[in-house]
């Protein structure tokens, strides 16, 4: 399973816990996480990248495992401690706005 | 006994605040969606129950949120805006081509014959309806398809589509307006557009009367008579009366002509309202007095109302979606300020109370009345 921590906004959209766990098939990447994310819950598409052009929004970052993925290509595998479930993917708003 | 339920729309969430017809206690729900900017709150005149919301934020964008119970509760519906076909380019603030970008929905106008119909106009600006309440939305592509759509330039707040006003009489025509493009009117349902902004004269742009650039702030009509419009331009009250073909200027004794907000009293076409405001490079109103400015002959002359309002050191604004009338007998007038305020006046404008005093900055006021 995968667990993934949402800010705050983000939960309270999707009604959920600030941590989600989910099943990802296949290759577990940025993508992928999205992928199953946006799938549990719909009303998060468009929140966290675009709809079309599937780019990261601006004022959010990924980290995981005291790294920030942001910059990562989206197919690029994510560490084995997301992929096992030791550490979480945390999607992060920027400190930003004064 | 009728009800009154004034849909405010603020930088960090919408409140809904309700009254009988008395109009003069209320009750504040809110806030719902805290923390996010919410442009536009509007109902459907079909089933009041269905109210629309424009949801959005730096952060995660935008989101369309439907409730089907008067606001009590809430879901989010679809906020996937994809400009029809290859978006092309507009003007940018230095003159250069600048890819259309949907950035958020600035209104949202139900369809006054079907629920489930609803348009949103958006920045960058173009025009698009849902067909099945809110999950779906296709771009009216034939706005930003008019030949003059490469020399549109946005103004100081984004280049948005603030305006939509639908033909009671004709359902194949409406209006919209766009800061700073000016307005437009299509006769055939959308499919093609005629810009309408002769007679307009911005002192701003480098053709004072060109076919576009003019910085129109809001546009508003009476039910009753849909070829009558008023015009509250970035400088400038005018009016038509042949459905946009032409417009003059009835600013008369207005202590400013620049604006937001215009709007009809409910069951005098002729009644309007606006509320000065010192200038564009000021933004509060002129002495620190905030007054209203009533005109029962349709423009030209003007009363001051300030019977309730701040009469020194009040330096708010109001924006042009935060002005809406009742139409209860006498009509009620609603707007809100940038300090947070809701002010209403349950008789036509003669005094005025706030209902609420410190909200966060009002982005939006609408009015329902309720059976």
């Amino acid at each position: 399973m995968i667990r993934v921590v949402l800010p705050g906004h983000l939960r309270t959209l999707a009604r959920a816990e600030a941590e989600v766990t989910l099943e990802v098939a296949g290759e577990v990447t940025q993508r992928t996480v999205l992928d199953a994310l946006e799938a549990r819950y719909p009303m998060l598409a468009g929140a966290i990248r675009d709809h079309v052009s599937k780019q990261r929004r601006p004022f959010l970052r990924f980290f995981a495992c005291g790294q920030d993925l942001s910059h990562e290509l989206p197919d690029a595998p994510l560490p084995d401690a997301v992929i096992t479930g030791a550490e979480p993917f945390f999607v992060i708003g920027a400190i930003a706005g004064g | 006994m009728s009800r009154v339920r004034v849909l405010v729309g603020t930088r960090k969430g919408a409140f809904l605040l309700t009254s009988d017809a008395k109009r003069e206690k209320w009750e504040v729900s809110g806030p719902h969606f805290g923390g996010w900017e919410i442009y536009h709150v509007k109902g459907s005149p079909v089933n009041p129950d269905r109210i629309y919301a424009s949801q959005s934020s730096g952060w995660f964008g935008q989101l369309i949120q439907r409730s089907d119970d008067g606001g009590r509760s809430w879901e989010p519906v679809g906020n996937k805006f994809t400009y029809d076909g290859v978006p092309g380019t507009h003007q940018w603030y230095d003159g250069t081509p600048h890819p259309w970008e949907f950035k958020r929905v600035w209104h949202l106008e139900p369809s006054l014959t079907d629920a489930e119909t609803v348009y949103a106009g958006v920045e960058d600006a173009a025009l698009f309806r849902s067909a099945d309440g809110g999950q779906n939305w296709e771009e009216l592509s034939g706005l930003r398809g008019h030949g003059s759509g490469a020399r549109w330039q946005p103004g100081a707040g984004g280049m948005g589509l603030h305006t939509i006003l639908l033909d009671p009489v004709n359902a194949r025509r409406m209006y919209i307006a766009i800061s700073a493009a000016g307005a437009f009117r299509t006769d055939d349902g959308g499919v093609t557009w005629t810009a309408i902004n002769q007679g307009l004269r911005s002192q701003y742009i480098p053709d004072p009367t060109a076919e576009v650039g003019h910085c129109v702030h809001r546009i508003a009509m009476h039910p009753s008579r849909p070829e009558v419009l008023f015009m509250q331009k970035h400088w400038d009250v005018m009016r038509s009366d042949n459905a946009g073909d032409l417009w003059r200027e009835v600013s008369g004794n207005l202590p400013t002509d620049f604006g937001f907000v215009i709007d009809v009293h409910a069951h005098e076409p002729e009644t309007i309202y606006v509320v000065p405001i010192k200038s564009d490079g000021e933004h509060y109103p002129p002495d620190g007095k905030l007054r209203v400015y009533r005109s029962r002959t349709g423009g030209n002359e003007w009363e001051a109302l300030e019977n309730g309002l701040p009469s020194s050191d009040c330096y708010v604004n109001v924006l042009r979606d935060a002005m809406a009338v009742d139409s209860l007998d006498p009509c009620g007038v609603y707007f809100g300020t940038t300090g947070g305020q809701v002010y209403a006046s349950s008789n036509a404008g003669d005094r005025w109370a706030p209902i609420v005093r410190d909200l966060p900055a009002v982005l939006s006021v609408e009015v329902q009345t309720l059976a």
